[in-house]
């Protein structure tokens, strides 16, 4: 059993960022992870990033990871507990820690839920065969582990994440035979979908996959067109040969914490899933409990950088620490994440947002 | 049509083809960003004013192309490789395309490689004049193609090593009429 000041559950983009706002504000800082290393889905993303400069703009989620985790490391304010799972948040205020095997009881003064997202999955006959992964397995397979996932493979999904583990299996000397999209639009950049069109990869909107064959693991699906009511069209049906299919049908936020802690949540479909309200300072309706990223609202990784400095900052600010610019970093941190939310990319999250938004001091 | 297809629709890429005058006065960069997205890196990086202030990080990028001297800086740093550079006064039938290219298996420079348009379909045989390494660590590569004329607005990729570029399941994506137009406008 342990007191501190701030613990941030979770070391992705918005965590770290979290840690390091509060930290250059003074506050002392515990930031648990439950993987080995600190970077969340940043380590996998080889791509360059987009935002501007301040959300490191050309630069690669993997060197993202690697400019903040040791910017985190070099801090005397942080400290860093990897192999850590946040396994529940109780009456007393109190979070329960699992550190490489062994139990603490933790108590923080604020606490920031910065846990993510996890994948969505996608059922349909033969969905459990080998060879059916997710897009973020397949991720972790080629850009962690240097694993190839398969020959050829076929993609679930034209988000961001779909048509963007299809350039990287391409990269990796992955075929990637077709992106197949239920929509009838790509949801992804356009950019992005434009890479991989131009190397060949064909994307199929308004189609899904019908089934799954194969015996010992996957050696085809059958695909096939959706009509209005996204009902498979009979005759539109496409054999495609394939040893590895790759779902990537959005993500869910991981909120059992914040269910835990009893803050207030809402079913927004804009935003992923269930997501808790939470003020303009990005704290839920559970006073000391504050919020950035995915969890919060699923969207792009600079987002949850900027919206990981507003946590930060203010969860600092309400122990007092204001010590750095407090009152302008907050207000540039502020304007920034509206200013990425402002265009038509930003349209749904905007329009998840409105509702959910409480005034500062609602929380109870 | 590029929300259907990946494919930018044949309107779009004639907004980004330079005035055939300031095409005879050489390189220039060919943006091919036709969505509001919150991204600027290419006018931060563009050391020449050429890539305009953006009002808002969501706005289109805007060229000036007298301004724009094709040094090719920005075609590093989009991240969305969007940004080509054109050299049409490469020689008398050939133009220089210039195209960011983030895969490991570099072509040799001075070999011949299959051009693909911009729905990954071979268009002509191209020739690697350069193989320019990133301006900076981890930033694309840039290869230097040796095109046709006639398709300085069409080839956009070269095909990849280990990969087959064969049609497959069933023929999905319009084909556009883009080289036609292309050459009516020159």
């Amino acid at each position: 059993m342990f007191d501190t000041e701030m613990l941030i559950i979770g070391g992705g983009p918005a965590g770290l960022k979290a840690a390091l706002s509060a930290a250059e504000q003074g506050a002392d800082v515990l930031l648990v992870d439950r993987n080995p290393y600190l970077g969340g889905q940043l380590v996998k993303q080889t791509h360059m990033f987009f935002g501007s400069q301040k959300q490191y703009a050309s630069e690669r989620g993997v060197t993202i990871a690697e400019i903040l985790t040791r910017e985190v490391l070099n801090s005397d304010k942080i400290c860093v507990l990897t192999d850590t799972t946040a396994l529940g948040y109780f009456e007393d205020k109190s979070v329960a820690l699992e550190i490489k095997g062994t139990f603490k009881t933790v108590y923080p003064k604020r606490v920031i839920v910065a846990t993510g997202a996890q994948e969505n999955t996608l059922i349909f006959p033969n969905s459990d065969l080998p060879g059916i992964y997710g897009a973020g397995a397949v991720q972790t397979l080629m850009n962690v582990h240097g694993v190839m996932p398969g020959a050829r493979v076929a993609m679930v999904g034209a988000g961001n994440i779909g048509v963007i583990v299809s350039y990287q299996l391409l990269q990796a000397g992955v075929e990637v035979v077709a992106i197949i999209e239920a929509a009838p639009r790509i949801g992804g950049y356009h950019v992005h979908a434009a890479k991989v069109r131009r190397l060949g990869v064909p994307i199929y909107i308004a189609h899904t996959v019908v089934e799954a064959h194969g015996r010992e693991s996957l050696e085809g699906i059958t695909i096939a067109c959706l009509d209005e009511k996204w009902q498979p069209v009979k005759g539109t049906e496409i054999e495609l040969e394939i040893d590895v299919l790759c779902i990537s049908v959005g993500l869910s936020p991981l909120t059992e914490l914040l269910f835990q802690a009893g803050c207030k949540m809402e079913y927004v479909p804009q935003l992923g899933g269930h997501v808790p309200y939470r003020s303009e300072n990005l704290e839920t309706t559970v006073a000391g409990i504050y919020v950035a990223g995915d969890v919060c609202a699923v969207e792009e990784a600079s987002a949850a950088m900027v919206a990981g400095q507003i946590a930060g900052l203010a969860a600092a600010g309400s122990l007092g620490y204001k010590q750095n610019n407090y009152e302008a970093k907050l207000k540039d941190a502020k304007n920034e994440l509206a200013g990425l939310r402002r265009g038509p990319a930003g349209e749904k999250v905007r329009s998840g947002l409105w509702a959910l938004t409480i005034a500062a001091g609602e929380a109870v | 049509m590029q929300e259907q297809t990946g494919i930018p629709s044949v309107d779009h890429i004639l907004s980004t083809i330079p005035p055939k005058k300031r095409l005879a006065k050489g390189p220039v960069a060919v943006v091919e960003c036709f969505q509001e997205i919150p991204c600027d890196p290419c006018y931060t990086s563009c050391t020449t004013g050429a890539i305009l202030p953006f009002e808002d990080i969501n706005q289109l990028p805007r060229i000036d192309w007298e301004t724009c001297n094709g040094c090719g800086r920005c075609v590093g740093f989009c991240p969305g490789l969007a940004i080509f550079i054109v050299d049409d006064t490469y020689s008398e039938n050939e133009s220089l395309v210039k195209i960011p290219w983030e895969f490991s298996c570099l072509p040799e420079e001075g070999e011949e490689v299959a051009g693909l348009n911009r729905e990954g379909r071979e268009v002509a045989r191209v020739r690697i004049k350069k193989v320019q390494p990133s301006p900076k660590k981890n930033r694309a590569h840039i290869l230097w193609l040796v095109v046709p004329r006639e398709l300085a607005f069409e080839v956009r990729s070269i095909a990849l090593k280990q990969g087959k570029q064969v049609d497959r399941g069933r023929k999905i994506c319009l084909k556009t009429q883009l080289s036609a137009d292309v050459k009516t406008l020159r």
